[in-house]
């Protein structure tokens, strides 16, 4: 028998051809699939030349996504993506997203069933750690490790240690993933989970549609975490079925695995949240950053650009206008939540109120285009970061928080909660 | 590996975004990149750097992007080690697979200021503080990243795997 394990103990030893791994175990695993975009892939392929296997491992197990500077936004991120672009025709890489059927890579990749359940992913991005909501290891790399895991399809992993996050109850209303989220950055620190597999779990988390689940996984990056997950259930199901392309496989922690900390939450206790500058781990309650005056508001983002996130921006915004003194900027994440948006009205509700709406990019989310702040300017985005200079000048601000906040904060002109709206 | 410089010291939470901006990510070009490294933290890093300066900083060292741009813009500013009290998990792996030295050392951050200079060997992992006379003792490597960092990084290392096949 081997040891107790935890689900990322599980996949990893799988992955390994190992029947049992301990945190701290250095092993070489089989990848499912290796991904890079268009900032991270020009160097990978740069040294992928240098391996000298001339072709990829599995030309079906590669993803290339420019979705950073695309649609292009000058000569050279241009000349970046045109090297993406003819690696994959050169390569004949299945899933290479051309503009007009791309999307922001972690909203994307999952949408078009390119990950399942039990893979192991490695991306040249960090948040590939969204994966980590449909039952997956996923996690972030650098781009040499993306080339050797184009060229040899295997990636050398240090095994992390568990931590368990229990979420139980009823989240409050107006309280949503993105808040359960930034509650545990703000509780545990930008490197609380260093090194570590965060795992979610409880009936809060069990209550949660898969956009909620990957808003959580996706910030595991923001606080140290080397990957998130949570284990398959009746909504993970529901959510491959059809869509998945391979057959996918669950595994379960063991009731007596051993984790480095346990955290119990009480849902109750979470109530909206915003990451003050400069770090996700800033956080504050909604309520009590009413003082503070805003000049944008971004929705969008792998961690918030989804159909869900949009419903729930839209929904408070209806019939309201964008306060004067701000912009508002709508990015889903996909051109399938771009159609959708279309579809059931919310595009409309959106351009009524006064926003801008935007072809799917990762865009003014790393301060890369179509958004940029001035020195001074301050933003609420439902992104994850909020680093100096993150979306523009040095001397500007990014507030954190989910969709429902940053719409309600575009109509009032300052950071506050939807029942502000009167 | 002996390296020989000044240092320079910053706090904790150094993020790839300020080690380098993504707004000069639409190239990757390390000439181009080291021009930039640390601007937004400390626009008289690249004009007051010089080859084989010493990195200092406190924890979490280069957390948030995956970005291999952070390591390259470092080492192509002429930074020939970071020392750090601990360093994000996918900047640690980057810069071991690309060959950029580091050391775990929270004693020696601590006991290093900027300007002081540093004389630094990798394989020992001993640092000395030349300015105090202080010496340090950084966390060893564990083998297997030690292989990695004598063959040359990653790549080097997957090339020889290769070749064993
Ligand atoms: S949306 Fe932002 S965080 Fe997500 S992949 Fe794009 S740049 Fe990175």
């Amino acid at each position: 028998m081997p040891r107790p394990m935890t689900i990322t103990e599980k996949i990893l030893a799988a992955h390994a051809g190992l029947e049992e791994v301990a945190p701290g175990q250095l092993i070489e695993c089989d990848l499912d699939l290796v991904l890079a975009n268009d900032v991270t892939a020009p160097i990978a392929i740069r040294e992928f030349a240098k391996i000298g296997t001339g072709s990829v491992w599995d030309p079906e197990k590669v993803a290339l996504v420019p979705d950073h500077y695309t649609p292009n936004k000058d000569i050279k991120s241009a000349e970046q993506a045109k090297i993406v672009r003819h690696f994959a025709w050169a390569q004949g890489i299945t899933h290479y997203y051309e503009i007009g059927c791309m999307g922001v890579e972690h909203a994307l990749l999952p949408e078009q069933g390119v990950v399942g359940a039990g893979d192991v992913i490695i991306g040249a991005d960090s948040h590939t750690c969204t994966y980590g909501a449909l039952g997956a290891f996923a996690t972030g790399v650098g781009s040499t490790d993306a080339a050797v895991g184009m060229a040899t399809g295997r990636a050398w992993f240090k095994v992390p240690e568990s931590v368990k996050f229990q979420i139980n109850g009823a989240l409050r209303p107006g309280v949503g993933a993105k808040d359960v989220i930034l509650h545990i950055i703000g509780l545990i620190g930008v490197d609380g989970a260093l090194y570590q597999a965060m795992e979610f779990t409880g009936d809060t988390i069990a209550s949660l549609g898969m956009a909620g689940r990957m808003t959580i996984c996706n910030m595991a990056i923001e606080a140290g975490g080397k990957s998130g997950i949570i284990a398959v259930d009746d909504v993970t199901r529901a959510y491959m079925k059809d869509r998945t392309e391979h057959p996918w496989t669950e595994y379960f922690s063991d009731s007596d695995a051993t984790y480095a900390k346990v955290y119990e939450i009480d849902a109750a206790d979470i109530v909206p949240t915003v990451a003050f500058p400069h770090l996700p781990s800033n956080t504050r309650p909604v309520a009590e950053a009413r003082d503070v005056r805003i000049d944008q508001v971004v929705i969008g983002s792998c961690t918030n650009g989804r159909y869900e996130d949009m419903a729930e921006a839209a929904a408070v915004i209806k019939g309201r206008t964008v306060h004067p003194d701000v912009r508002l900027i709508v990015i889903p994440a996909t051109q399938q939540v771009y159609r959708d948006m279309m579809h059931t009205g919310l595009t409309d509700i959106f351009l009524d109120a006064g926003a801008a709406v935007s072809t799917p990019t990762c865009g003014p989310c790393l301060g890369g285009h179509m958004g940029i702040l001035a020195a001074g300017e301050r933003a609420v985005a439902t992104t994850n970061r909020n680093f100096v200079g993150r979306m523009g000048d040095p001397a500007s601000e990014v507030y954190l928080t989910g969709p429902a906040v940053a719409a309600a904060s575009a109509v009032l002109g300052h950071i506050g909660l939807p029942e502000d709206l009167g | 590996m002996r390296f020989s410089g000044a240092a320079h010291r910053y706090g904790r939470d150094i993020d790839t975004d300020v080690i380098i901006p993504a707004r000069y990510l639409n190239s990757s070009d390390p000439a181009e990149l080291a021009a930039h490294c640390l601007e937004d933290l400390d626009a008289s890093f690249v004009s007051t750097v010089q080859p084989g300066d010493v990195l200092v900083a406190e924890e979490n060292f280069g957390c948030g992007s995956s970005r291999e741009h952070a390591p390259i813009a470092i080492q192509h500013a002429g930074v020939s080690v970071v020392i750090a009290k601990s360093f994000a998990r996918i900047f640690y792996r980057n810069a071991i697979n690309t060959g950029l030295p580091i050391m775990e050392a929270p004693d020696a951050v601590d006991g290093i200021r900027t300007g002081d200079r540093v004389t630094v060997d990798v394989d020992e992992g001993l640092i000395l503080n030349e300015t105090t006379g202080e010496s340090f003792r950084a966390a060893p490597f564990p083998p297997f990243v030690k292989e990695m960092i004598t063959a040359g990084g990653l790549v080097e290392r997957t090339k020889r795997q290769l070749r064993k096949d």
